[in-house]
């Protein structure tokens, strides 16, 4: 495999992200498949930030601890990350890296000033610098500039001609042939998915690394014909969420795990009132306020518990953009069809870090459309229908009286306290999730790779899955990776286990989630790595752990 | 069609209960608007949970029997996703001063049009006897055995403060003058906002008070802020003072969905947008 990674580092505020975006485009339209990982502290301006693009010759969803180039614009990048990588190409901003033990340095400050640039436009000096150090063609960094450059891409290019021209080419990238795909974020995949779903509106309030998905939302709501809305605090986020749904909106919302806290109580209403809602819920590592800007995976069980009494609900938990846009199509279908909260489950890993996505290769989960009420005789909210769907019917609706209650209630949604109706009306929503379960067996529920008939398997789920998958492919392991979590697929994770005789779980918590899950379904986990620091699994990292397990 | 408007829930309100007065006169409303040609299937009322709430199981319209203090969101979504409907909310004194205080604050901002009315027992009834926001300084409740030690905050000085553009107090045993209120309530475009004064029959029986202090605001220009303030500010919902039945404050000002409209596009569309956005990221 051709794989090179670049770092780019300097403080908050200096736009690593953006310099870190455009270096993954231009990898991207020399025809690479990337992943970027951006690493930033809670604050909004100092402190230490960096971005890391990895870039490959086939798809890649994880980053390594190995750096072949250091884009450095300031001391603190050197010294942090220097010592890392004895054997990475580098280059500096001189105004601010004095101390260089070696690499190139331009003064970012002298071009523009002779550009008579705005500061703003100081790293695409950087960026120029990178490329000539690769050896990348000005074709390229011309072109990645005019797509992806909101603002005066002439004079960016002004500026990054002038540290392009000043650097030598010390280390040129093997040139491939590939075409340029869509660079996506998790957030934008479950965006853009949402919106293929049918989305009416988007209401959330916001939190880390949730917040990008409001963003994406609100910046293209008009676009879109979507509503966004931010509302005072969760518990009305979810609460307008399903005032909207109840007058036909398809709507979904969007929080961290602090955040769906509070949303716990709306949820259980969702539940026993059975409205359709989307949930969004980006993991950060916890518990409490934790690390908001680092990821984890320690969510599940909450998300899969939340909320008193019982109720169907789907959880999936989607690994890369391609299959998080998939499943947020499918959870709003999958919500109006059996009028139950479904569940994105992402983590900052996914949500926020940008991968290739090819569109041609998206193909949609079939759902079908939901039950409506064909308007005869009178109309009954909770009709006590075979598979427990009652037709809908929405406020506003001619000749339909609709009566929607967080109660135990009757066939036409009036509160009732009789024994017999109430365990007659938990059945009848029982039964919904009985029927989707049935629906989810036809759609793929359980992602496997690797060498798939292998005895050793590495069991994971969400974005761990891309570190999972480039070590299982490497050392001939068979990889499982339920998608859905709930409601458990049990047939597709028993069929993807036969003949595994070493079973490994690999989670960003410490207690072991998913190894509990599965063996609640009657399926043992051998071993377990766990990491819960924050930072998401390295591929380089994962496989020495795996291979000191198959040692011992 | 002229609906039957009462349900054949069996009523459970205690007799002498001020809830069957709010009933009526939301009864009497319903039947005069399908009376004038409206239909009653764009009207939707949305209840918290307490006594009050009751009234969506009593009332054979659209209704949502929502959470304890979350009747605003929940209105606020149906509003935003359905400007059409007609939209009231039925709230308790705990609902919507304690549990739900952030969303009535957050609803009078916006001026979301909807028509909120409180029913202010000033007492906990559905859980046997507590205080609220409202309870006089000292309230003896279940859970305040000693009394309270702290002062009630007044909903209409909260109301103005907090930016709604219609806000009236009414009292359960001024029946007509409390459907006036009502009614003006809902034909006003943006937050309505009507603190009803009621008495719990079981928990708070305050009717000897009120007979004799209540008496009718008139001569008052509702369109004065400042007058409003000061007229709101007469009884604090502690001390014993006249306390005066109204409209306090009455004001035009845009509505959340006239100044954030909704775009609707073809789903054609919205899949050629979506191609788009794609074709961006590359």
């Amino acid at each position: 495999m051709t794989e090179l990674s670049v770092l780019v580092g300097g403080k908050a505020g200096d736009g690593i992200s953006n310099a870190g975006a455009i270096i993954a485009q231009v990898f991207n339209h020399m025809g690479y498949f990337v992943y970027m990982y951006t690493d930033y502290p809670s604050l909004i301006r100092g402190g230490h930030n960096y971005a890391l693009v990895r870039a490959a010759d086939r798809p890649v969803g994880a980053c390594n601890n190995h750096i072949d180039y250091l884009v450095a614009l300031n001391q603190e990048t050197i010294a942090l990350h220097l010592p890392e990588c004895p054997d990475c190409t580098v280059v500096a901003n001189a105004d601010l890296v004095k101390s260089l033990p070696r690499g190139q340095a331009i003064s970012i400050n002298s071009i523009l000033k002779d550009e008579t640039a705005p500061p703003i436009t100081g790293n695409s000096a950087m960026i120029g610098a990178f490329a000539k150090a690769a050896g990348i063609s000005w074709e390229v960094v011309e072109e990645v500039f005019h797509r992806h450059m909101q603002k005066a891409a002439g004079e960016n290019l002004r500026v990054a001609k002038r540290a392009y021209d000043m650097v030598q080419t010390t280390r040129p990238i093997p040139a491939i042939t590939g075409t340029a795909h869509s660079l996506l974020s998790g957030n934008e995949a479950i965006g853009l998915g949402l919106a293929a779903g049918g989305l009416d509106a988007y209401i959330a309030y916001p939190m880390t690394p949730s917040s990008t998905l409001l963003h994406f939302l609100a910046g293209n709501a008009e676009r879109l014909g979507i509503r966004v809305i931010h509302p005072e605090n969760e518990i009305a986020v979810i609460l307008m969420g399903l005032g909207s749904a109840i007058a036909g909106a398809k709507t979904a919302i969007g929080t961290s795990g602090g955040g769906f806290c509070l949303m716990t109580e709306g949820l259980s209403f969702a539940g026993m009132a059975e409205i359709p809602i989307v949930i969004v819920v980006s993991q950060r590592t916890g518990p409490s306020t934790g690390l908001p800007t680092y990821t984890g995976q320690a969510d599940l069980r909450f998300v899969l518990h939340a909320g008193q009494g019982e109720f169907p609900r789907l959880v999936a938990a989607p690994a890369d953009p391609g299959e998080a846009y998939l499943w947020s199509a499918a959870a709003i279908r999958l919500a109006w069809k059996y009028q139950i909260p479904t569940f994105i489950l992402a983590d900052k890993t996914l949500s926020e870090g940008s991968y290739s996505v090819d569109p041609d290769r998206l193909t949609d989960l079939p759902a079908s459309d939901p039950a409506l009420w064909d308007g005869q005789g009178t109309y009954r909210r909770y009709l006590n229908a075979p598979e427990g769907i009652s037709p809908l019917a929405f406020p506003g609706r001619k000749n339909a009286t609709v009566k929607v209650n967080s109660y135990a209630h009757d066939e036409d949604g009036i509160t009732t306290e009789e024994a017999s109706l109430v365990a007659k009306m938990a059945d009848k929503r029982a039964r919904k999730g009985e029927a989707l379960k049935g629906e989810l067996d036809r759609l793929p529920c359980v992602s496997t790779g690797g060498r798939t008939d292998a005895p050793v398997a590495l069991l994971c789920w969400g974005s761990a899955g891309n570190a999972c998958s480039e070590v299982a492919t490497d050392l001939g392991l068979r990889l499982i990776r339920p998608v859905v979590l709930s409601p458990f697929p049990d047939r597709q994770f028993a069929d993807a286990c036969t003949g595994v005789k070493h079973l490994i779980a690999v989670e960003e918590n410490a207690t072991g989630q998913l190894v509990s899950i599965v063996k609640e379904h009657g399926r043992n986990v051998d071993d377990g790595l766990f990491r819960y620091d924050g930072r998401p699994f390295t591929p380089e990292e994962l496989r020495q752990r795996v291979q000191e397990v198959l040692r011992s | 069609m002229t609906r039957n408007m009462i349900t054949p829930a069996q009523n459970t309100w205690c007799p002498g209960c001020g809830n069957f007065s709010i009933q009526h006169t939301l009864k009497d409303i319903l039947a005069g608007m399908e009376k004038e040609g409206r239909s009653l299937d764009d009207v939707v009322l949305v209840s918290g949970i307490g006594c009050h709430a009751k009234i969506a199981d009593y009332l054979n319209i659209n209704t949502v029997y929502t959470l304890h203090g979350r009747t605003i969101p929940v209105a606020t979504g149906l509003k935003l996703a359905n400007p059409d409907l007609t939209v009231i909310c039925c709230a308790g004194d705990g609902d919507a001063y304690a549990e739900g205080l952030d969303h009535l604050i957050f609803a009078a901002k916006r001026n979301i049009d909807l028509t909120m009315i409180v029913h202010n027992n000033r007492v906990y009834g559905l859980t046997t006897g507590q205080y609220t926001p409202t309870s006089p300084l000292g309230f003896k409740g279940k859970s305040t055995p000693k009394g309270t030690a702290e002062y009630p905050f007044n909903p209409l000085e909260l109301m103005l403060a907090s930016g709604a553009t219609y806000i009236a107090r009414g009292y359960t045993r001024k029946q007509p003058q409390l459907g006036q209120l009502i009614r003006q309530g809902i034909a006003h475009k943006g937050f309505a906002f009507i603190d009803v004064l009621q008495i719990c029959a079981s928990f708070f029986n305050m009717t000897e008070y009120y007979q004799s202090r209540v008496y009718d605001l008139a001569g008052h220009n509702a369109r004065d802020f400042g007058a409003a303030c000061a007229k709101a500010r007469e009884w604090d919902y502690n001390r014993d003072a006249p306390i005066s039945l109204g409209v306090f404050y009455e004001q035009v000002f845009p509505t959340f969905n006239e100044r954030a409209p909704a775009r609707h596009i073809s789903r054609e569309e919205r899949s050629h947008q979506i191609h788009d956005l794609f074709e961006t990221a590359k």
